[in-house]
């Protein structure tokens, strides 16, 4: 099974999800990207949009407002300025 | 002495004050547990914003550095931010941050300085506007919606727009620090320019040899993350300010009700005292009448 990392996507009113993940797709300021586990450290602004997060075989979808991300091997911190989750159908 | 019945109205209208304390008081116990959960919810946010923030600057310093971090090398005009609540019935709280602001403020003019000000809660424009007045930059109120993030990004805004326009050179920030249940401390904190909190540094994370790039640029993400570092303090100092405002009122509330409560018994007891002596004047009375005969 692939390694697995700690992301947090965090609000300025809460924290909407910790814990630990497969893979992360975030919207940032000059691109789209994806976080697997033992991403090099990255930090970005991000634009608003959708971040998948894929735990085994689950998928959850937020929408964020804008934003910063903070990845390093092991973790990745979504600061958000706004984020709801999406119901998935 | 009072009489029996005008006793026995004191008796009914201080139970009546009570019900009112013992009503606000269970309302501010709702009320605090959900203050103090968004005040703990918003913790993680601004801590995280500082680590970053402290990443950053330590790779952006000299001349490029963006105003809100370097500061303008100046410290001559300052700005006082008083956070407090829009209520009172809260015993010292708000008081006591307001007068560690005006504190504050007396010491900076003797210094010389130039002095402005600006509030957020009513209690705090209140304690302050009588002695300050002219210095007034702007009061914002808190409304009866809890604290958000919309709340306090126009204040940060309008904090931001004076400093860059050169208008102020330090920004400090008054609230009450939510330390527990029975205990809020007046706490001022340095807004502009940004302090970087040395123990955040510590907490930076293992890279595993790598180097964190960036995108766009360090100066860029520190430029956009700063004002929002305003935005996201102000939320914090607000939310605990919340948070410890029904906490105190909660106390100030509890104290009421037992003094009513002191009061009514005191009461009682005096009113008995003079029934029965009444009673017994009554029948001395009747009796000295039967001898008489």
């Amino acid at each position: 099974m692939a390694p697995k990392f700690h992301f947090s996507l965090v609000a300025p009113e809460r924290e909407l999800f910790a814990g630990e993940v497969d893979q992360v797709d975030a919207p940032g300021a000059e691109g789209d990207f994806g976080v697997l586990a033992g991403h090099e450290p990255f930090m970005t602004t991000l634009r608003s949009g959708e971040v998948i997060v894929r735990t085994g075989g689950q998928r959850r979808v937020f929408a964020i407002q804008g934003g910063f991300a903070d990845v390093t091997p092991e973790s990745f911190t979504l600061l958000a300025e706004g984020a709801t989750e999406a119901v998935v159908r | 002495m009072a009489s029996v019945k005008e006793m026995r109205t004191r008796i009914a209208s201080v139970k009546s004050t009570q019900k009112i304390t013992k009503a606000l008081q269970m309302v501010a116990a709702a009320k605090l547990r959900r203050a103090q959960a968004q005040a703990e919810a918003a913790r993680p946010y601004a801590r995280r914003m500082a680590s970053v923030i402290a990443n950053l600057a330590k790779s952006v310093s000299g001349p490029s550095a963006p105003l809100l971090l370097a500061g303008t090398g100046k410290d001559q005009r300052h700005l006082i931010v008083v956070a407090a609540s829009d209520r009172g019935l809260a015993g010292g709280i708000n008081s006591n941050v307001v007068r560690a602001a005006r504190e504050r403020i007396a010491s900076l003019i003797a210094q010389g300085k130039d002095v402005r000000i600006l509030t957020i809660g009513r209690k705090a424009r209140d304690g302050l506007r009588r002695q300050f007045a002219s210095r007034f930059v702007e009061n914002y109120e808190l409304g009866l919606k809890s604290p958000n993030f919309e709340l306090v990004q126009p204040i940060a805004q309008q904090i931001i727009d004076l400093y860059l326009a050169g208008e102020i050179d330090v920004v400090t920030l008054f609230y009450s620090r939510f330390k527990s249940v029975i205990s809020q401390v007046p706490t001022s904190k340095q807004l502009i320019p940004a302090v970087v909190d040395a123990a955040d540094e510590g907490a930076s994370p293992d890279l595993k040899g790598g180097v964190y790039s960036y995108e766009p640029g360090e100066e860029e993400i520190l430029k956009t993350l700063l004002p929002r570092n305003i935005a996201i303090q102000l939320l914090a100092a607000v939310l605990e300010n919340q948070a410890g405002f029904f906490a105190a009122q909660m106390a100030a509330m509890d104290s009421a009700t037992r003094n009513a409560g002191d009061l009514i018994n005191a009461l009682t007891i005096q009113m008995n005292r003079t029934r029965q002596a009444q009673i017994t004047k009554e029948l001395i009375e009747i009796i000295s009448g039967a001898e008489a005969l």
